[in-house]
């Protein structure tokens, strides 16, 4: 099946979804996507960020849908034509689905675990205004411990249901989901019920924002103070493939393997990337690993500020900024 | 007189009875339907009546019937929406609270037409006693071998149920109506597929209004030609209007297609003009989520000509200068009456009713409601005016059901029409209320 998508044509599989197609032509032309994980069934359609306007149904019925589409639950026809960041209605749609977002959010990012990694923080940076024209006062929850390890802050929640349906479809028994309704809705164990199975802890891996965090990772470091290693281990339960998060010898954290697309990555045999919890809260000594070097990080990351072999570099960059924008060399001697 | 199809019997004492009911010619459809008819006969007299659904999207429910998937060894469904809950409409109510077995009978005869072994009756919670009328004319049915295996004889066996939901305006978009049907949280779907192909249980579901159910019962009976003689155009037959307001004569009215809507308002017949012989001010024509009409417009189209309650006539110039027929629950307003306060009135009941699955109507709603709050306040300024519209076109389209547009609609429709409402209480900075209602309670504290 063939199918543009801003003037880029791809040859696709039948039942790819728009947002598929779009990412195997590159991020270049991907919409954002905070409730969609391809890792997990049903997801997507809620938030309403990766919207796109289709231009030309099908080969077959060339009439444009009259509304924007979400391209995460949208499937391709053949012949499709689809305008993602070429169009200011959808750009501007899109501007529109962020400030909703973002007008309930506490904005506590300087004291939130998830800053550096944080999706709402790209999106907002990436899609969104520089101010808020929302002036009443912000939702509010109390935070609420799930279990011993994990902690859950509504006030962060955007209400994306990964978790929900990640315990759904990765462990045995659903003690968690949505509870109330409209803008009241709230994630919630029934009764506050801890989430105990093996692969609870998936959820904070999921988690786009700042609302799931690993309790035993809070306050204690900023991301990008630390280092993201690969590693594996053999584990009884999961693949065992992780990846710890090191500062100095310490590992600070486990977490299992992303992708680009910031979700959990499949094993090279095609193996579910999800980590037990065993994995990642028990085993946080740099000898329980056998560890396979650096990963992967996006140089836009500010992960990847603390990669200290570019600082050079980036010094030598920053001087020749200065220089065009008239300032003053630093390193001349009066 | 214009002519009754559905409420021509309701002033009959014992109808909701069955043996009243029969007495006065009920079930004459299904045993026509069966004895005489084939399914597909059935189907082809509803395509030819015209008739549209009565629920307010207004699609052909001869069309949405032909489009269900009819796949070998998988059962097919019927149900019948009963969770009416738009602001204004109680036309399904009233029908089903006096005339239960027109429901009844409309379930059967449809059910023979889709093929449907059993069909179910959702409705809203608030409507329990109801749902005690719809059980008891269930069991008179069975009793009389109406409902169950072989019906009449013909080999058809249907078995109807009645579900009451827990009261939720979302409960009646389709998707959502099937998901608490089927026990989960009454979230809407996302669409493809359509009900039609994957509806109750994953299997070809039809939904239809209670209204629309009960008129396949006078198209079987006098023919779907016969049926579209009445009205105009496209929109043919009777249609239930529930109009309330500052009217003399409030109530349910079966209208013919095609009357004017000044005849609607002011004939002795209908509603009798407007209470205290105030002026018109503006009418909200279909159920709370369709725009509002100020007075020359409900009555007269931009183009000048007669505004006519029907599908077409209603909708004549779009959103700009028109409106839609809905559900039919026609809310007239006199000249007192703050259109600000009302609008405040719908947006808190779609901040409360909205399911908080997708962030533009979750976060849009609320916010909508506490901007009209600032101005009954009296402590909004003019640029609010602007935030508001800016908030209702971010909402309108980009949701996943259309209570985004249910919401969006009426901010939209108020502001282009009443726009000099809105700035005059920004710049006075107090919101002086004069309805009725609030001299009354003034008058009483």
């Amino acid at each position: 099946m063939k199918v543009t998508i801003d003037g880029i044509e791809i040859d696709v599989p039948k039942g790819t979804t728009i947002l598929q197609a779009a990412r195997m032509i590159g991020p270049q032309v991907a919409p954002p996507a905070m409730c969609y994980y391809s890792k997990l069934k049903t997801s997507g359609g809620y938030c309403r960020t990766c919207i796109v306007k289709v231009t030309k149904g099908s080969a077959q019925n060339p009439n444009p849908m009259p509304k924007p589409v979400a391209s995460c639950r949208t499937e391709v026809m053949d012949g499709m034509v689809v305008e993602n960041y070429t169009s200011p209605e959808v750009i501007e749609a899109r501007k529109g689905v962020v400030e909703f977002l973002l007008i309930n959010h506490p904005l506590d990012c300087p004291v939130c675990d998830q800053a550096g990694e944080c999706k709402l923080q790209d999106l907002g940076y990436e899609h969104g205004s520089a101010k808020t024209r929302y002036e009443f006062k912000r939702r509010e929850y109390d935070m609420i411990d799930i279990g011993d390890k994990i902690k859950l802050h509504m006030n962060r929640c955007i209400l994306c249901y990964r978790c929900v349906k990640t315990v759904d479809q990765f462990t045995d028994k659903r003690v968690h989901g949505v509870i109330h309704r409209g803008d009241a809705a709230e994630i919630s164990t029934y009764i506050e019920k801890a989430v105990n199975n093996d692969f609870s802890g998936n959820v904070i891996d999921v988690c786009p924002v700042g609302a799931l965090t690993d309790k035993t990772f809070r306050f204690k470091q900023r991301v990008w103070f630390t280092k993201p290693m690969d590693a594996h281990r053999n584990c009884d339960k999961c693949s065992g493939r992780v990846r710890l998060w090191l500062k100095g010898e310490d590992v600070a954290r486990v977490t299992a393997r992303k992708d680009e697309w910031d979700e959990v990555m499949d094993t090279p045999d095609g193996k579910s990337g999800f980590i037990c919890n065993s994995c990642r809260y028990d085993h946080k000594r740099k000898t329980d690993w056998v560890i396979e070097g650096p990963s992967p990080v996006n140089r836009h990351s500010v992960i990847s500020q603390n990669h200290y072999q570019h600082l050079n570099e980036l010094k030598v960059q920053a001087l020749k900024q200065q220089k065009a924008l008239g300032f003053m060399d630093i390193n001349k001697k009066p | 007189m214009g002519r009754k199809l559905l409420l021509h019997n309701d002033h009959v004492p014992g109808i909701h009875t069955l043996d009243v009911y029969r007495a006065n010619g009920g079930y004459a459809s299904v045993e026509k339907a069966l004895k005489t008819m084939t399914p597909d006969q059935v189907t082809d007299e509803v395509k030819k009546s015209g008739l549209r659904g009565r629920g307010g999207a207004g699609f052909p429910t001869g069309m949405k019937w032909s489009f269900l998937a009819k796949p070998e060894g998988v059962p097919r469904y019927l149900v019948c929406n009963a969770d009416e809950s738009e602001p204004g409409t109680f036309k399904d109510r009233y029908l089903m609270e006096h005339i239960p077995h027109a429901l009844i009978e409309g379930m059967i005869t449809a059910s023979y037409a889709l093929g449907a072994r059993k069909s179910y009756i959702y409705i809203r919670g608030e409507y329990f006693y109801v749902s005690r009328i719809l059980e008891q004319a269930i069991d008179e049915a069975y009793a009389a071998g109406l409902l169950g295996e072989n019906i009449m004889g013909s080999g058809f066996s249907h078995d109807c149920y009645v579900q009451v939901g827990a009261g939720a305006y979302i409960c009646g978009e389709e998707t959502a109506l099937l998901e608490s049907l089927e026990g989960k949280r009454g979230n809407p779907r996302i669409k493809p597929p359509f009900p039609a192909v994957a509806g109750l249980y994953g299997c070809p579901t039809v939904v239809n209004n209670v209204e629309t159910i009960a008129a396949v019962v006078p198209i079987v009976n006098m023919g779907g030609e016969e049926y579209a003689k009445i009205g105009v155009g496209k929109s043919t037959g009777t249609k239930l209007i529930s109009a309330s307001g500052h009217i003399n004569k409030p109530g349910v009215y079966e209208i013919e297609l095609g009357i004017t809507v000044e005849e609607f308002i002011y004939s002795e017949q209908y509603c009798g003009g407007i209470r205290n012989s105030k002026k018109l001010k503006a009418v909200v024509a279909g159920g709370s989520s369709v725009p509002i009409l100020p007075t020359d417009l409900i009555l007269k189209t931009a183009k000048g000509e007669p505004r006519l309650m029907t599908y077409e006539s209603l909708s004549d110039g779009g959103f700009q200068t028109g409106t839609m027929l809905g559900s039919g629950g026609f809310i007239v307003m006199d000249e007192d009456t703050s259109i600000v306060k009302n609008l405040f009135t719908f947006s808190r009941f779609y901040h409360h009713e909205s399911c908080g699955q997708c962030s533009p109507c979750r976060e849009g709603t609320g916010w909508m409601e506490k901007i009209l709050k600032k101005f009954l306040d009296g402590t909004a300024v003019e640029s609010d005016v602007d935030l508001l519209w800016d908030i209702q076109s971010k909402i309108e389209g980009k949701t996943i059901c259309p209570l985004g547009e249910a919401a969006a609609w009426p901010v939209a429709a108020a502001i282009r029409h009443f726009r000099h409402e809105f700035e005059e209480i920004a710049k006075k900075k107090k919101f002086n209320d004069v309805s009725h209602y609030e001299r009354l309670r003034k008058a009483n504290a």
